[in-house]
């Protein structure tokens, strides 16, 4: 039996997320490589309810439930509490959707960034806030629909490159990674888990509810992002030294990856090209880069 | 020990010899001296704790309540604004359960800015579910420290310990600081049953549904009761170390007072003197100072109050569109209960100097009227 | 008094306050929840097609395949029916079945 990602479960069934949720995908590799040795801390997001209601959990490690804007500095407290008594080895995990980062949480994120505080920062990115019911937030991309962003009116402006942003404040590790590609989540996962001071990892996690996609083409979307290029994944150590982690040698059209999706079905001809040429202008930025 | 030290100190002092062991904090006038000393005696190795230096007072009181659920003391001092954006959290603090004990410096909200004296911003978190001192003197925000540390852990509820801007965050008194030795033996370290444990891996905070959270405030009201009777517990433990005691109330010749003064802060020390010059003029006053608004001892008001015949009550706050908290909160508690009229006064609104003088004057008008008044505006300029 | 924590499959009862921690800890595990009424479409594993590849158990979002000697077995009391398994398997041994036919 040769398995590519460890064996172990800690994360639970009968927690609460939707079919084909990329969320709680993101959650059992997470919790496959830092293991029991852990504490999480999650803000409003849909693991916010994914875990299930009181009396109960479904991660089976400690988890400490918190404010929306709070997740990295709650992290930061849980580690010097943990230090301070000497449990200097525990993982300390802040867990949080792309609201809670891209938006109401970055504060709280610089803040720990600039302190290196010693903890990692996972964001599980589903472009929009899901739990509330698939509002725009900052890492909508460009042309989506969304409930605040109706088709006359849909998401103008790029997604907030909150990876970048990250690696700006020169924290010893940021990466991109997805949830179609176990092996190298999990790799950086691990890699996190080595690294002392502030990690930061950006999973872009499918939402079958808010992009309006059958359960099942999950996988198939998140490895599309990484395929047209809309969502690459690679990693910075220390700011400054990145990684292209998936190759991609010809690109595929974006109407590839806005085809099995409702939130993109309104898109003109024209509009579609001009997401695809500013799609190809960050890949040569980025590309230049590596 | 005796150490001359102004008030702000006394806090970070009271905070050393807690032996917290987490501290987050942010800077905001006129509280900063507090986290400055707390950074000198942390460096100096004075107290081993990790000071978080937070971007945000909502951090601050985040930063507190993540390091408190896995067990650690934890710290922080404020004022203000920075009180106001912490409002979230500390809610977040109470309804958690956690025993962290903090500092606000009273001062007024903006705008205008203002740095000067004002209880409004601490009266704003009165609904928050932590306990909470007005301390009047340096000695007293030392004290109320340790103390807070001892009843908030075994009531799991957070403490918050309020007392004026300059009047007496930047002012010089002698406080005894007890030996640290004896600190410990009063305050042993803090161990929850519950708290972020990877041993015993629990979720806190939860989706709660209508089926079980008022079960959780019911545990909190129970958790307040219990905090009077352990307030007064806990202060006779600390009386026998220190010689000093303190109570949610402390009366100042009430028992044979024609008229009472209820005060808090600063303007209670002041109506102490106010009291003992018009007993010399033949004026039977007391003054009642609160010093815990939450859980409100209205047993022990209505024990002091009992014989005196009227009450002024002198707010240094305003719930605009009604008067003042203290006299509000004190007509709640007689209704039912007492006939006692009640006089409202305002006094020392954004750091006005409230003097002795001032209360003599309000003794006078009190005395004089004969239909008790929600709110006088003293020396309002209109 | 601290309330133990279960982790067996059921459910935590509560009458009252007096069952509860002081705050909203949890007391067990979710997976007394059997989220198999979630499904409408049931996935089904031919084993004569399957070749041990794992790929369905590496992309289930519950987890709600298991690896039972060396093999993959899904699990219906979690499974949720979104079919993931049957579009990531390579070699098409996880036929759809529709619930309640």
């Amino acid at each position: 039996m040769k398995l590519t990602i460890p064996e172990r479960e800690i994360m639970q069934p009968g927690h609460l997320a939707c079919q084909g949720c990329g969320a709680s995908m993101a959650m059992r590799y997470a919790l496959k490589i830092f293991g029991r040795d852990s504490v999480l801390t999650i803000p409003a997001c849909c693991w916010a309810v994914i875990d299930g209601p009181f009396p109960y959990t479904a991660v089976n490690v400690p988890l400490f439930h918190t404010a929306f804007e709070t997740a990295a500095v709650m992290a930061s407290g849980i580690k010097a509490g943990l230090d301070v008594q000497g449990e200097k080895s525990t993982n300390v995990i802040a867990w949080a959707g792309d609201g809670g980062t891209f938006d109401i949480g970055i504060q709280a994120i610089s803040g720990a960034a600039e302190r290196n505080d010693d903890i990692t920062y996972i964001v599980y990115d589903n472009e929009a806030y899901m739990n509330t019911g698939i509002q725009r937030s900052s890492a909508t991309p460009h042309g989506a629909w969304t409930t605040t962003t109706p088709i006359k009116h849909y998401k103008i402006g790029a997604k907030k490159n909150m990876v970048e942003i990250m690696s700006a404040h020169r924290i010893p590790y940021a990466a991109t990674a997805s949830v179609a590609y176990p092996e190298d989540l999990c790799k950086k996962l691990e890699k996190a888990k080595n690294i002392r001071g502030f990690k930061f990892i950006h999973i872009l996690a499918p939402c079958p509810t808010g992009w309006k996609s059958d359960p099942k083409y999950t996988v198939k979307l998140a490895k599309l992002a990484v395929q047209t290029n809309i969502f690459p994944i690679y990693e910075i150590e220390n700011g400054l030294k990145y990684t292209q982690n998936k190759k991609v040698k010809q690109r595929k059209p974006i109407t590839e990856y806005f085809k099995y999706q409702g939130r993109f079905k309104h898109l003109k001809k024209e509009e579609v090209e001009f997401i695809q040429k500013s799609i190809d202008r960050e890949n040569e930025i980025l590309l230049k880069k590596f | 020990m005796k150490k001359t030290m102004i008030g702000n100190h006394a806090a970070s002092w009271g905070a050393q010899l807690s032996r917290v062991q987490v501290i987050a904090a942010y800077p905001i006038t006129p509280q900063t001296l507090i986290v400055e000393k707390l950074s000198e005696i942390v460096a100096d190795g004075e107290l081993d704790a990790k000071f978080i230096k937070v971007e945000s007072e909502h951090s601050a009181m985040s930063a507190c309540i993540g390091a408190s659920a896995t067990g650690a003391r934890a710290y922080t001092a404020t004022s203000a604004q920075g009180l106001a954006l912490m409002h979230e959290m500390l809610h977040w603090a109470a309804l958690a359960r956690l025993p962290i004990v903090m500092t606000n410096v009273n001062r007024a909200m903006a705008p205008g800015w203002s740095i000067w004296a004002d209880q409004n911003d601490s009266l704003s978190q009165r609904d928050t579910g932590m306990m909470h001192i007005f301390a009047s003197s340096s000695q007293d925000i030392l004290d109320s420290t340790i103390i807070s540390y001892k009843v908030s852990e075994q009531v799991l509820l957070p403490t918050l310990i309020s007392f004026d801007a300059f009047f007496l965050s930047h002012t010089m008194e002698v406080v005894d600081m007890p030996p640290i030795t004896d600190v410990d033996k009063f305050l042993p370290p803090y161990n929850p049953e519950y708290k972020l444990d990877v041993n015993n891996p629990r979720s806190f905070g939860a989706l709660t549904s209508e089926e079980h959270y008022y079960e959780f405030r019911y545990k909190m009201q129970n958790a307040m009761d219990d905090a009077v009777g352990l307030i007064k517990k806990e202060g006779r433990e600390f009386e026998k170390l220190t010689g000093r005691y303190y109570d949610l109330v402390h009366s100042y010749k009430c028992e044979d007072a024609d008229l009472i003064f209820v005060t808090s802060g600063t303007i209670a020390e002041t109506t102490n003197v106010a009291v003992d010059e018009l007993r010399k003029d033949g004026k039977k006053v007391g003054n009642l100072k609160i010093r815990v608004i939450r859980p409100y001892p209205k047993q022990d008001i209505l024990k002091a109050v009992k014989n005196c015949s009227k009450i002024a009550v002198i707010d240094r706050n305003i719930s605009c569109g009604y008067h003042g908290i203290f006299a509000q909160e004190l007509k709640g508690a007689l209704y039912n209960e007492s006939d006692i009229p009640v006089w409202g006064y305002l006094a020392g609104i954004g750091g006005r100097d409230v003097k002795v003088d001032d209360i003599k004057e309000i003794a006078d008008e009190t005395f004089k009227s004969k239909k008790p008044v929600d709110m006088i505006m003293k020396g309002v300029k209109i | 008094m601290l309330i133990k924590f279960r982790t067996d499959k059921k459910g935590v009862k509560i009458s009252g306050a007096k069952d509860m921690p002081p705050m909203p800890a949890s007391l067990g595990l979710m997976n007394w929840n059997k989220t198999s009424s979630w499904r409408n479409l049931k996935p089904i594993i031919d084993y004569e097609k399957c070749i041990d590849c794992f790929i369905c158990w590496k992309f289930c979002p519950e987890p709600a395949i298991k690896i039972v000697d060396e093999r993959p077995v899904i699990d219906y009391d979690f499974c949720k029916g979104c079919m993931l398994c049957a579009e990531e398997c390579p070699k098409d041994a996880i036929a759809t079945e529709v619930e309640g036919k």
